[in-house]
């Protein structure tokens, strides 16, 4: 057994190293134990969009109070995390779309959220390599995107200025209910408390945890400057995120600081593999080309595809386990990760010191999954 | 032996024999910057093979090319250090 840490966060992906930092930096004595590397999992297969969203009044909430500390915390991001406020413009193909982006403006508006709403000849000013004819959008101002590796190892190292340890290529086999890990070297670690920040792989961790992996694909081209300026995403695109299909995709893109341009998304259920699948890159990108005829003139110079961390109901799971109250969970959040990650670093630490959170954390409770939601091996 | 033919490099012109590579072109030119990476330093072909993408230069106004792997056509215009 090591010495004793008041806290062990398993998984070094952007959420576990979020949660380490507001750990450490509230005086928590933290141990970070990673099974490969610092943001190498689904880490490195996230867009880095960091956008509110409003499939519900809770998504609404963790992801608008995330925003603000991604904001808040711009101004000291060194410059290799590519913070860049380029705002999500949310496409209108045609009229019914069109109805979707007025109800998202008024939604957005209500709640402080500041948006713009662009009809089809604005479109054309603001991102002139879109096809035309498109109705529209509405433009949230104030999204941005990040390179989510960098904002993890950031996260690290900010947690070591304040004393956190971590340790790569320390793979954790199990859990105790009484508050240690076992690693597959044999050695055990005991803390108050432990936090599950794996991701897709929770569940290897908390058999019958209500986490599925769904995969996605990316590409990425050679630099193009200027060819688009915001991420742009289809309003469709929530169809596809909603779809109970085992795969679907949906236009998303990105523009980087390099002046590469990132293409996503798909999604996959039952495709636990890594492997880039022709098909499924295929439709993306012909939906991409649908949107943005030019786009066919660059070169893709990488295509990758990680996986997310799915909950029945797209919110991420953070507090305490149903099976130990030593075990704590920062997982499920989807595709929206590298956003949430912040405010689940924060919430979490304010459940662990008993400090009055500026959300309310009821909504991400692990608890609301009474059934098959914590029982551990 | 055919005949050889203008490119230009840099709107600079180069006689080149058929057969000739863009990478061979631009050397000839005497450019030894074929690009700049993404942090402004200076690039140039390291493999000759297609699989480094150190060579990309500007050919006939398509960003992003292969000079190693691009055969010079006449009247081919070559812009390097983009």
């Amino acid at each position: 057994m090591s010495p004793g840490s008041d806290i062990i966060i398993v998984g070094a992906g952007i959420v576990g190293a979020a949660c380490a930092w507001e750990c450490a930096r509230s005086g928590l004595r933290t141990l970070v134990l990673e099974r490969d590397f610092p943001g190498g999992g689904t880490t490195a297969a996230g867009m880095g969009h960091l956008v509110v969203m409003d499939d519900s009044e809770a998504q609404f909430a963790l992801t608008q109070y995330s925003r603000r500390l991604w904001s808040e915390l711009a101004p000291n991001l060194p410059r290799e995390v590519e913070y860049d406020a380029c705002g999500t413009l949310w496409l209108a193909a045609d009229e019914q779309e069109m109805a979707e982006a007025r109800r998202k403006e008024k939604y957005y508006t209500e709640r402080g959220v500041r948006v713009e709403m662009v009809d089809s000849a604005r479109l054309a000013v603001l991102e002139p390599n879109l096809r035309s004819g498109l109705a529209g959008g509405v433009l949230v101002t104030d999204d941005a995107v990040v390179y989510p590796p960098s904002a993890a190892h950031y996260f690290l190292q900010a947690a070591q200025t304040f004393g956190a340890k971590v340790v790569s290529r320390a793979e954790v086999t199990s859990l105790q209910p009484e508050g240690s890990v076992r690693l597959a070297d044999g050695t055990s670690h005991a803390a108050g408390r432990i936090v599950v920040a794996t991701g897709p792989w929770s569940p290897e961790l908390m058999p019958g945890l209500p986490v599925r992996k769904r995969k996605g694909h990316l590409v990425i081209t050679d630099r193009a400057p200027g060819f688009v300026r915001r991420q742009i995403v289809e309003l469709g695109y929530l169809k596809s995120a909603h779809s109970m299909d085992t795969s679907s995709v949906a236009f998303n893109i990105q523009p980087r600081v390099t002046g590469q341009v990132l293409i996503g998304s798909s999604r996959q259920f039952e495709a636990d593999d890594r492997a880039v699948e022709p098909a499924i890159l295929d439709r993306m990108l012909r939906r991409a080309v649908e949107y943005l005829p030019g786009l066919g003139e660059l070169s893709a110079i990488r295509s990758w595809t990680g996986h997310r961390a799915a909950t029945p109901d797209k919110l991420p799971l953070i507090g305490p386990s149903l099976g130990s109250d030593r075990i704590w969970l920062a997982t499920g959040h989807e595709g929206l990760g590298i956003t949430t990650s912040l405010g689940t670093g924060r919430l979490l630490a304010d459940q662990l010191l008993g400090r009055t959170p500026e959300i309310s954390a009821t909504p991400y409770l692990p608890a609301r999954f009474a059934h098959g939601g914590g029982t551990h091996a | 032996m055919r005949k050889a033919f203008q490119v230009r490099v840099n709107g600079k012109p180069v006689a080149v024999p058929p057969g000739t590579v863009a990478a061979a072109a631009v050397a000839l030119a005497g450019e030894t910057r074929f690009r700049r990476s993404p942090q402004g330093t200076p690039r140039g072909p390291l493999c000759g093979m297609g699989v480094c993408m150190e060579c990309r230069v500007t050919i006939n106004g398509r960003p992003h090319c292969l000079s190693c792997q691009t055969l010079c056509e006449a009247g081919m215009e070559i812009h390097t250090d983009a």
